[in-house]
């Protein structure tokens, strides 16, 4: 006993076709990466040889977090047994996919910050641990059993690693349900997804600690991971939302229609008051009880070269979103959405900015060359390496045993 | 003509009833309301309901929680009696944020279920009305006003042909659970 007619005339063999100007644009954009890491890196002045390292974190770290973000909704999906999202599934099974190359990236980028101690300098330098040197440093040794080089990096490997592997798998299975069909593996997929949220949501925050926690190691904050699991979520939100509507522009996926979209502006919407929710809760709690070692972090961000963008990261990733997706007709329309999104994903840069840079290169931070050009870069590659996943598998998975729930999907 | 006020044609399947919306409205019968037991997709649209107004009700209330929850702070704590709480000065916004936003919350829930109930008249103690007791259970209710619309006899036929189980003549709008 059905309400719809069941008939439809979607092409569910449809591929994207990765290139034109597509293509083009994020080759340029990696070029253009590229050459603001080389200028940077290549310098003979060690603090702009330091911010490119920052930058390559921020980005790196960020571009990690998206990918990990498109795993962490499909298993979201999966566990849920979720319906609407069937039809644009592929899209963070793309970012899903890539994970590994992103994983790679960042651990090469901390590794080598770590070595040439360009990054996470609080805790690995001459003589910290050692109560003879004039170096020694009470705090850091105390956390030495934690924080230390072959420790901190095991972890990275081991996190990311295991995330990578999940995030394979599930986009392989998925892939595999195209050609065989049948529930095999869809059963399968659920019970990988179970395990690896349980995997993710207990160490994301450790990772989180790690990777840019660390860098104001005398600094620390239980809040710290939920916060960065905050943003990492809205941020694939917003990744997601808009490959979707620029792929959809490009006239691919005519099954997703306007009810998608507002299920994304949802989540979005949510979220962002969830990143908003995490990151008062750190900062009042840290405001409310006034303790020296923990009132630094925002004493650094609240110097001048801070100040404003510390205020306009809380306009930009709050009250953008809340006043604008509060409307229902908003979440509908693909213009609208398109602008949030990328205004979060800006956003949420900015964010990392003001979690990576007063604990790397403090008061000689900049806002040029090195950050626009790494950030491009890391779109370009993130870009590039997304389509040319999504062009290589059918836009839908057919055989997805809930996707007619999905065409008919309506809220 | 008669004394009957309402037609009612009930259905035993959705896709009957949405088939005899669509033969209603092309032969311009106007539909009084719809009655079914689930949700089901896209039967606003074809009928033409506005949306609810009740995020209007949820607004006003969750700003008037605002006012109230900040008043009562800043009456108490910085206005009638200043305190001084960790060296802070007497108006610390940002300690004024979770209880303002939990009376906001709070006012906002408790204010839409009221208005919600008040507009349903689901009041404690009141009977609730329907027009049909089985819209409630099994059948797909549509509800025509026989006043307005004159011509019974095609309704008759044109409901019975998109498969109305049965064709209702009721001389009093609701029957109540009573």
């Amino acid at each position: 006993m059905g309400t719809h007619n069941h008939h439809h005339d979607y092409n569910f063999s449809e591929q994207f076709q990765f290139a034109g100007i597509a293509k083009v644009l994020s080759l340029v954009a990696i070029v253009v990466g590229i050459a603001a890491i080389a200028f940077g890196l290549l310098s003979s002045d060690h603090i702009m040889v330091e911010r490119t390292y920052a930058n390559l974190l921020l980005m790196g770290y960020y571009f990690t977090c998206v990918c990990a973000a498109g795993a962490f909704f499909v298993a979201l999906q999966l566990v849920t047994q979720s319906a609407w999202s069937a039809g644009l599934i592929r899209i963070p099974q793309a970012m899903a996919s890539i994970l590994p190359i992103a994983s790679i990236i960042l651990l090469v980028i901390v590794a080598l910050g770590l070595t040439t101690h360009n990054l996470y300098h609080h805790w690995h330098a001459e003589g910290l641990t050692d109560p003879n040197s004039p170096n020694y440093d009470k705090l850091v040794a105390g956390k030495a059993a934690f924080l230390n080089v072959p420790g901190f990096l095991i972890r990275q490997i081991l996190f990311m690693g295991s995330y990578s592997i999940f995030a394979f798998i599930l986009a392989k299975l998925s892939y595999n349900e195209d050609l065989a069909g049948g529930l095999t593996s869809y059963k399968k997929s659920f019970k990988l997804s179970a395990i690896f949220l349980v995997i993710f949501g207990f160490t994301t925050p450790i990772w989180s600690f790690d990777t840019i926690m660390s860098l104001e190691a005398h600094w620390f904050s239980t809040m710290f991971g939920w916060y960065n699991f905050a943003a990492m979520w809205v941020s694939g939100l917003a990744a997601i939302t808009v490959i979707l509507i620029l792929v959809k522009k490009a006239g691919y996926m005519s099954w997703v229609n306007e009810n998608h979209l507002h299920d994304l502006g949802k989540l979005m919407f949510g979220f962002s008051i969830f990143w908003t929710y995490v990151w008062f809760a750190q900062f009042m709690l840290i405001y409310y009880s006034n303790i020296p070692e923990e009132t630094v972090y925002f004493y650094k961000r609240w110097e001048p070269e801070y100040k404003p963008w510390f205020w306009i990261n809380i306009v930009i990733n709050f009250v953008a979103p809340l006043l604008v997706l509060v409307d229902r007709d908003a979440k509908r329309k693909e213009n609208i959405m398109l602008i949030v999104a990328i205004v979060l994903l800006c956003g949420h840069w900015l964010d990392y900015y003001i979690m990576v840079m007063p604990g790397t290169v403090e008061s000689h931070r900049g806002f040029g060359f090195i950050e626009i050009g790494t950030a491009i870069g890391f779109v370009g590659i993130f870009t590039f390496l997304v389509l040319s996943k999504l062009s290589k598998h059918p836009l839908v998975p057919k055989n997805h045993p809930f996707l007619d729930e999905s065409l008919h999907h309506q809220i | 003509m008669s004394n009957t006020k309402y037609i009612l044609g009930s259905f035993a399947d959705p896709d009957d009833m949405m088939h005899g919306i669509d033969k209603l409205q092309a032969n311009n019968i106007s539909i009084y309301d719809c009655f079914t037991p689930m949700p089901i997709h896209g039967i606003e649209a074809k009928l033409g309901v506005r949306p609810s107004r009740l995020p209007i009700a949820a607004f006003i209330f969750g700003a008037l929680g605002t006012v109230l929850g900040f008043s009562l702070l800043f009456y108490t704590m910085s206005y009638d009696w200043p305190m001084n709480i960790g060296g802070k000065p007497s108006m610390p916004l940002p300690n004024f944020v979770p209880v303002t936003f939990e009376v906001t919350i709070l006012l906002c829930a408790l204010g839409m279920v009221a208005t919600f109930f008040f507009r349903n008249h689901l009041f404690p103690g009141r009977a609730p009305r329907v027009m049909d007791l089985r819209a409630t259970d099994d059948r797909f209710i549509i509800a025509i006003d026989a006043q307005e619309n004159t011509d019974h006899t095609l309704i008759d036929g044109l409901l019975k042909e998109a498969g109305a189980v049965e064709v209702k003549y009721n001389e009093r709008k609701y029957v109540s659970y009573e």
